[in-house]
């Protein structure tokens, strides 16, 4: 009896997110909390401040998944991150703790609880899902919402006038084992690198770029689209800091122009040629600096 | 065997958290508190003290980081003080409506600004409504006993507890403290189980997103859970003193069976006021003290009875809230409000910033209270 | 929404702690439905890796959960055969 053809899976099978969550359509956050647990398996217990996840999580008495969460306040995921694993470790229990914050949550209010976490080199794997933006409370500036973007203490008369925060750095300042890049575009690369960071012991940290269909005013159905545009325009490049060390997944063959990326979001719409034209400067700038750093070896 | 040590407060509550073997130790250091938190990483350095010690870098985490220890099922410890204390708020909050029994040794410590170091209430008392239960010591020996009084109590109701202690006077000053046997504590004191925790083999989500449908459920149920502290906490005082000898109640009452007259004051003045009250007891006055230990939840019951049989209250409040009076004087008189037999409650501000209270402050403080105006909110000693 | 039935305080646990994990039916948020067109699939997989909330079941061939399917479209985007298209599903008054 000839074995009848399946669909091919390219990650792993197992679900532990169920349908059902209350995320927008088209919610790169919460593709990426699906793809992440798949990447990490069922003995992970995951930490989430206040952020779209808090929400998407379900009310009480529900939970969206398999494994324990702890939701905890808004500046607080790798310092709670860091008490669960403590607290495991004392019991003698094992897990992966994952502390699951917005871009809020980490470049901003959380800053300070995860450098601290990271100076310690606490076990925990802390990923950002960076939507750009304060989206849960409505849209607000956060310092990683990308320079010249429209948000709503941002508006079109005064957009966001300082570059986005370069996270990665900071972490990787820290001298932590592991930080990488990914997007909720690149399920494959975003799943290789959480099953590399689970094997790690020490603070690993993953930036994921998350498509916010709501704060960026895109159609849903550009979920992945668009964080695609972001890596192969560079302006959200692919690479990991290990050890120190610099290396970039993805190096676009042709590199596209930024505003092939920026045209698909309703928050840029407002900018003129020059603000476009700055941006790519930018973008270039970052990039040749970013090529350079992958041939210094350890800088960390 | 027990032993004997002669050492500061802030030791005894080293000693305590030691051997209540808390598991967890997530602290920040702060002037007065810091010997409390070095004494025990020398303990977990040295292996006498099994548990996992995380330097933070704040006291807002070090809740935290308590929090997420307890939610992991251990058994978490911190200490903290004044400014360190007011940071932690919103996770002191936390700590409470989560429902676990984290508990804190605090150090009265005067807030800022100007900066003090210096011991009064207000800290302390700020955090009253925030769901943690509160004990006030004497003394060195029953910080070191009321650690393990406070560990079972909460354990027991899944509320976290602070004990809290002076200033100085207390955290810094040298007295002898009788540490029982192991063996005893840990019957007393058996290990940590909650119902519920962080656990691969009963997954929860803790903590969600509540509708008004059920918050004020869960609200209850915290004051039901104080309500059952406040049972429990009689009980384990009772227990206490069956197993180790000493004993407190949930309000200590000296000299008081006959009193015409009472002063109420919690912490370490307590000890001075008794010695002003042995004087006092000479000149002819009927006078007793009545030391709250157990603040939160309020011990109604007792304040209740005690002003049955009295003439008059005098409440010295080493503390003040702005705009109103003292705390444990509106506490008390509020718990009074509609009995039938109830005294004149008078109410004394003193010794804010650590100003020294002296014997005499008290006999004055009890000798103005003789003549003054009930309604007047009384500065002891203040500079006008 | 859920099967979960607390009558009283005493019903409840500690905290808000999850009891269930039946969420809510989120088919109904949809304006548009994906239409499946079985001849021009190629068992790529695509479509169940992208679903941003784990409603298309992995077998021999895609299938959706409507009574989650939100309608994103993504599916129907990443498709690399345009085997799936999203359907208006509006009444219009």
């Amino acid at each position: 009896m000839s074995k009848k053809k399946m669909m091919r899976a390219s990650i792993p099978v197992e679900e532990y997110m169920f349908p059902g969550t209350v995320d927008c359509q088209g919610c790169g956050g919460a593709y990426a909390m699906r793809l992440a647990l798949k990447a990490l398996g069922p003995e992970t217990m995951v930490v989430i401040p206040a952020c779209c996840w808090s929400i998407i999580a379900g009310p009480f008495p529900t939970s969206a998944l398999k494994m324990p969460i702890y939701h905890t306040a808004f500046e607080t995921a790798a310092a709670m991150a860091s008490g669960i694993k403590a607290g495991l470790e004392i019991k003698g229990k094992k897990a992966t703790v994952m502390a699951w914050a917005g871009d809020g949550g980490t470049f901003d209010i959380g800053i300070q609880a995860l450098s601290a976490a990271a100076e310690r080199n606490e076990d925990i794997i802390y990923v950002c899902y960076d939507n750009e933006a304060y989206q849960n409370t409505g849209i607000q500036r956060s310092s990683a919402t990308p320079w010249g973007a429209w948000t709503t203490t941002t508006p079109r008369k005064h957009p966001k006038d300082r570059p986005k925060k370069n996270m990665m750095e900071i972490m990787a300042a820290h001298r932590i084992p592991y930080c990488a890049t990914s997007t909720c575009g690149h399920p494959e690369d975003f799943v290789r690198k959480l099953q590399k960071a689970k094997e790690i012991v020490g603070t690993r940290f993953v930036h994921v770029l998350a498509t916010c269909p709501t704060g960026w005013r895109s159609p849903p159905e550009w979920q992945l689209k668009i964080p695609r545009l972001a890596v192969e325009t560079c302006v959200f490049p692919l690479y990991e800091i290990e050890n120190g060390v610099y290396k970039i997944n993805k190096k676009p063959k042709e590199k596209l122009p930024v505003i092939e990326y920026l045209k698909t979001q309703g928050r840029f719409r407002h900018l003129t040629e020059e603000q476009v034209q700055y941006i790519q400067g930018e973008v270039d700038k970052n990039w040749e600096l970013l090529l350079k750093k992958e041939k210094l070896g350890r800088i960390f | 065997m027990s032993t004997v040590k002669v050492i500061t407060g802030n030791h005894a509550a080293s000693f305590g958290a030691r051997d209540c073997r808390a598991e967890v130790i997530a602290a920040y250091p702060i002037t007065p508190q810091t010997q409390v938190v070095e004494l025990l990483s020398e303990f977990c350095a040295d292996g006498v003290l099994k548990a996992k010690f995380i330097k933070v870098e704040s006291e807002h985490s070090a809740m935290a980081a308590c929090i997420g220890a307890s939610a992991a099922g251990a058994r978490a410890y911190t200490a903290t003080s004044a400014h360190g204390l007011a940071l932690m708020h919103e996770m002191l909050h936390w700590a409470a409506n989560a429902r676990h029994p984290v508990v804190m040794a605090n150090i009265n410590r005067a807030m800022g600004p100007p900066w003090s170091i210096w011991t009064d209430q207000n800290d302390s008392l700020a955090q009253r409504d925030t769901g943690w239960l509160q004990f006030y010591c004497e003394s060195n020996q029953e910080v070191y006993d009321t650690t393990m009084i406070v560990f079972k109590v909460c354990e027991q109701v899944l509320l976290p507890g602070m004990l809290v202690l002076d200033a100085y006077i207390l955290s810094h000053t040298y007295e002898p403290v009788e540490m029982p046997d192991q063996e005893l504590i840990d019957e007393f004191l058996p290990p940590f189980d909650p119902p519920y925790r962080m656990d691969l083999d009963d997954p929860h989500a803790f903590g969600a997103l509540c509708t008004p449908e059920w918050y004020m459920e869960l609200r209850y149920l915290i004051q039901e859970a104080h309500e059952k502290a406040l049972v429990t906490a009689r009980e384990v005082e009772k227990e206490f003193t069956k197993t180790f000898g000493r004993s407190y109640g949930v309000v200590e009452f000296y000299r008081c069976e006959d009193a015409e007259e009472v002063i109420m004051i919690a912490g370490s003045t307590a000890s001075t006021a008794k010695d002003a009250v042995d004087i006092m007891r000479k000149q002819g006055r009927k006078i007793g003290l009545a030391r709250i230990k157990l603040f939160r939840p309020f011990p109604n019951e007792e304040i209740r009875e005690l002003a049955s049989k009295v003439n008059k209250l005098i409440v010295i409040d080493r503390n003040i809230s702005f705009g109103n009076q003292g705390i444990f004087f509106n506490e008390i008189k509020a718990c009074l409000c509609n009995e039938k037999n109830r005294p004149p409650v008078y109410g004394f501000i003193a010794g804010l910033g650590g100003r020294d209270m002296k014997i005499e402050d008290i006999t004055g403080i009890v000798e103005q209270a003789d003549t003054c105006d009930i309604e007047e909110i009384l500065w002891w000693g203040v500079k006008l | 929404m859920t099967e979960v039935k607390f009558k009283t305080a005493h019903d409840l646990p500690p905290c808000s702690i999850s009891v269930t994990n039946e969420l809510t039916k989120t088919g109904n948020w949809r304006n548009a439905k994906p239409v499946f067109h079985k001849e021009k699939c190629i068992q790529c997989g695509i479509c169940w890796k992208v679903c941003p909330n784990a409603c298309i079941i992995l077998g021999e061939y895609p299938e959706w959960n409507m009574d989650y399917c939100k309608g994103c479209g993504v599916c129907a985007e990443e498709c690399p055969k345009d085997a799936i298209e999203m359907e208006d599903e509006r009444v219009m008054i």
